[in-house]
């Protein structure tokens, strides 16, 4: 069996109420590596001949949650859920931090996979390689807050009568779970764990819902897979330390220096529905979100960089919100996005996704484009059933955010997600609305702009496998760090990417693992493999939407308006640059004209098997034309 | 003799303490081995636990009334040594210790209890080269202050919750 690896994935199928112990081979194992890799490849591998039909909240979609070969060893912790995705109809690798994937690894197992449908509301109990199928009646339709504090409870209080006097005090339970916006099937909504963390990109809590699972409990109580060369694991963590613990900035702000920062140094910030992508709001500045911290470090097991600071408002209309940081990207979606300029307000939004189980980028997005329409008039006080949604008014949008996650009213149609609410909006109101929703094939746009040039490059987004999602945009040379080929490493190695560069966490893929590759190698060889079985999933997409490259590989309609305002004004990317870069980045990857991987290509990769499927893709597109 | 302070105002929760102890002791990552733990019942509160050193050592006490006599005293640290030879792995030190620190090795099951890594701790190295000085050694001058750590996480998560949190956030 291959270093580094338990080598088994336990399988829970709810609707069969049975378990069983799925083998992963290592020559699998070694081209896929894992997290996002093997999901991937297992997705494609099962359903290669009817993508198509699979409906991703249907009971067939199997969810997928994985580790990595290194997670545990390299320093921070994330978890990483897959399945067919309910925004894009592709396969995005989500990932949250939570010791959910330390236990696990320590559990003896590289992941779960879940299948079926409860017909009520269960969790799965996992301890040690075996799964308990277990009634979650009593947590279903619960908030974050009270379904942790409340299976916490519970868990632990049946840890302390097995373990506490026996073989000592345990540890505090881990899991993933849902909130009631999961439960509903929202298509935004996260995979949660601890309050705060959420997979949010992809929609799995939508997943989770679909198949009444309220959540994942998961103890283990051995050490990480043995490690090839076990010595050089333990000099290379010192190493990873020490270098982490001179990230300053990274470790006293995390990424909530990001409100001003994005937007006063690099106008790439979603104001007002990226209307505009500037300001200099000092009541943004990392100084006013501190001020309201009771904790500054906060980390998950073996982070050094405990990016995460919890923020608390004791007193005022919003206290009793906690959140953590909130980190950059939910600051500017549930803030400057929705003209919000209140860090308070922006803490209680915050903390509002988190408890309904939301993902805040997502959500911060669709309530964007929500509140652009009222601001335009397609719709109305009368269609939002009373709620007067204007720029900066938090309370409206908190009352929106609660209607998305019950699918209450107008909340029902905005659940959907943007892509798919706007395409029901221009249906029933006759007005074309695609040029406000700013999405790339169903998933809206993270929080960085290409408008100014100083940010993300213009032609990412319209080529990455995951659609907007901003922790997978292409970049081009593709060993470039932060590229989708490198995120590709660091999703499946199952590792966080504030923690990693292009060097260290292959050296511990080769002490753990014993397999030599580096960023080239990994960009040409695995990463292309990878991308290409999610390119193909992509392009298969179904059963409600179809992406076609020579239309869908592009930036949302607002990307190319000129920018209004700030020190990059009048900026914006050209159409012959994008299909320029398009076309190169293509050729880079071994996609044919079409943007679909070649035949060449996926033998070249050892991934022959998608021919068949890659053969239906053009053939779809031939038939459409020109799209 | 010396003993670790430990201060969860200032822990963030990272377990690199942990990480570093299982590294240090079992020569990998190894979480359920590790002598101190971070225990987080509510997120953000994190207390750290582990050997407190009580002057009248009722683990070791524990031990001797067993028959095992498993538990010498280090000279040097004053650290409570088990001897993995003797031990049986019977829980009566967990059972005696009033925080409920030593547990069984999850392979082995022969007790685990903080050795001070003979005199320089690798999770208060850790712990201080992160800048997080949630744990110091100092001299082991106030032992009988020193022993009140050796308490259940629960008795101080009720009052941290308060100090974080308050009333304002409801149950957690």
């Amino acid at each position: 069996m291959a270093y580094g690896y338990a080598g088994v994935l336990l399988e829970v199928d709810l609707s069969r109420e049975k378990t069983r112990v799925v083998e992963l081979g290592d020559d699998v194992l070694e081209r896929f590596i894992g997290g996002r890799g093997l999901g991937a490849y297992l997705l494609m591998r099962e359903f290669h001949d009817r993508w198509e039909r699979l409906d991703p909240l249907s009971p067939e979609n199997p969810l997928y949650v994985l580790t990595g070969p290194l997670t545990g060893y390299y320093p921070g912790v994330k978890l990483l859920v897959t399945a067919k995705s309910p925004q894009s109809n592709g396969i995005v690798g989500s990932v949250l931090s939570s010791e959910v994937a330390i236990e696990l690894r320590a559990a003896g197992l590289d992941g779960l996979v879940v299948r079926g449908a409860a017909k009520d509301p269960v969790y799965i109990y996992v301890e040690n390689g075996e799964a308990e199928i277990r009634d979650a009646g009593h947590l279903w339709g619960l908030g974050g807050r009270a379904t942790y504090r409340r299976l916490r409870d519970e868990l632990y209080r049946e840890y302390l009568a097995r373990h506490l006097n026996r073989d000592g005090l345990p540890r505090e339970p881990s899991f993933i779970y849902i909130g009631p916006a999961g439960e509903n099937r929202v298509r935004t909504a996260a995979v949660m764990a601890k309050w705060v963390h959420a997979a949010g990109y992809g929609g799995y809590g939508a997943v989770m819902g679909s198949k009444m699972l309220k959540a994942i409990a998961v103890r283990g109580t051995g050490p990480m897979p043995r490690a090839r060369w076990p010595g050089w694991v333990r000099h290379l963590i010192g190493e990873a330390w020490a270098r982490l613990n001179k990230n300053a900035l990274t470790k006293y702000w995390g990424t909530g220096l990001g409100a001003y920062m994005v937007a006063a140094r690099t106008s790439s910030e979603p104001v007002r529905n990226w209307q505009e992508e500037w300001h200099a709001n000092r009541n943004l500045a990392p100084q006013a979100f501190e001020a309201h911290w009771v904790k500054r470090y906060w980390g998950d097991y073996g982070c050094p960089s405990t990016c995460m600071k919890v923020s608390f408002l004791r007193n005022g209309r919003y206290a009793g919100s906690a959140t953590d940081a909130p980190d950059y990207e939910l600051q500017a979606y549930l803030g400057p996005n929705l003209g919000v300029q209140e860090p308070r307000a922006i803490i209680h939004l915050s903390y509002l996704a988190d408890e309904l189980g939301l993902c805040g980028i997502q959500t911060g997005n669709v309530l964007g484009f929500a509140a652009e329409l009222y601001e335009k008039g397609v719709i109305t006080s009368e269609d939002t059933g009373g709620i007067e949604l204007r720029w900066g008014d938090a309370e409206a949008f908190a009352r929106l955010m609660e209607a998305i996650a019950r699918r209450e009213g107008i909340g029902d149609l905005l659940a959907e997600g943007v892509y798919r609410a706007a395409k029901r909006i221009c249906e029933e109101k006759g007005v074309d609305v695609t040029r406000y929703a700013v999405h790339v094939k169903g998933i809206g746009v993270g929080a960085h702009g290409v408008r100014s040039g100083k940010d993300f490059p213009a032609y990412s987004y319209p080529v990455g496998v995951q659609g907007g999602d901003h922790t997978s945009a292409p970049r081009l040379p593709v060993t470039r760090q932060w590229g989708e080929h490198w995120m590709t490493f660091v999703d499946s190695a199952v590792i966080c990417a504030f923690n990693a560069d292009t060097v260290l966490p292959f050296e511990f893929l080769k002490a753990i693992t014993g397999w030599d590759v580096d960023m080239e190698r990994w960009a040409h060889e695995h990463a292309k493999r990878i991308i290409a079985v999610q390119r193909i999933a992509l392009l298969l997409g179904g059963p409600d939407a179809y992406w076609d490259p020579r239309r869908d590989d592009d930036l949302p309609p607002r990307f190319y308006e000129p920018l209004p305002s700030g020190p990059f004004k009048d900026r914006a990317p050209s159409r012959e640059e994008v299909e320029e870069k398009k076309r190169e980045y293509y050729a880079q990857v071994g996609w044919d004209s079409l943007g679909v991987p070649s035949d060449d290509t996926l033998e070249a990769l050892g991934i022959g098997f998608l021919k068949d499927a890659a053969g239906r893709i053009r053939k779809r597109l031939s038939e459409n034309g020109g799209g | 003799m010396i003993f670790i302070l430990r201060d969860p105002h200032r822990c963030s929760g990272c377990r690199l303490c942990e990480v570093a102890c299982s590294l240090r002791h079992e020569g990998t990552v190894f979480p359920e081995a590790s002598r101190i733990r971070v225990i987080e019942l509510v997120p953000g509160i994190d207390v750290p636990h582990l050997c407190a050193m009580c002057p009248d050592y009722p683990c070791q006490k524990a031990c001797e009334r067993e028959g095992y006599n498993a538990i010498r005293i280090d000279e040097a640290t004053g650290a409570p040594i088990v001897d993995a030879d003797k031990c049986t792995g019977c829980g009566a030190c967990i059972r005696a210790c009033p925080g409920k620190v030593p547990r069984l090795h999850p392979v082995t099951r022969k007790a685990l209890i903080c050795d001070l890594c003979g005199g320089e701790p690798a999770c208060v190295a850790a712990c201080q080269e992160a800048g997080y000085g949630a744990l110091r050694v100092v001299p082991a001058t106030d032992r009988d202050l020193f022993q009140l750590y050796a308490t259940l996480p629960q008795f101080l998560v009720e009052r941290l919750k308060e100090t974080y949190y308050g009333e304002a956030a409801g149950e957690v």
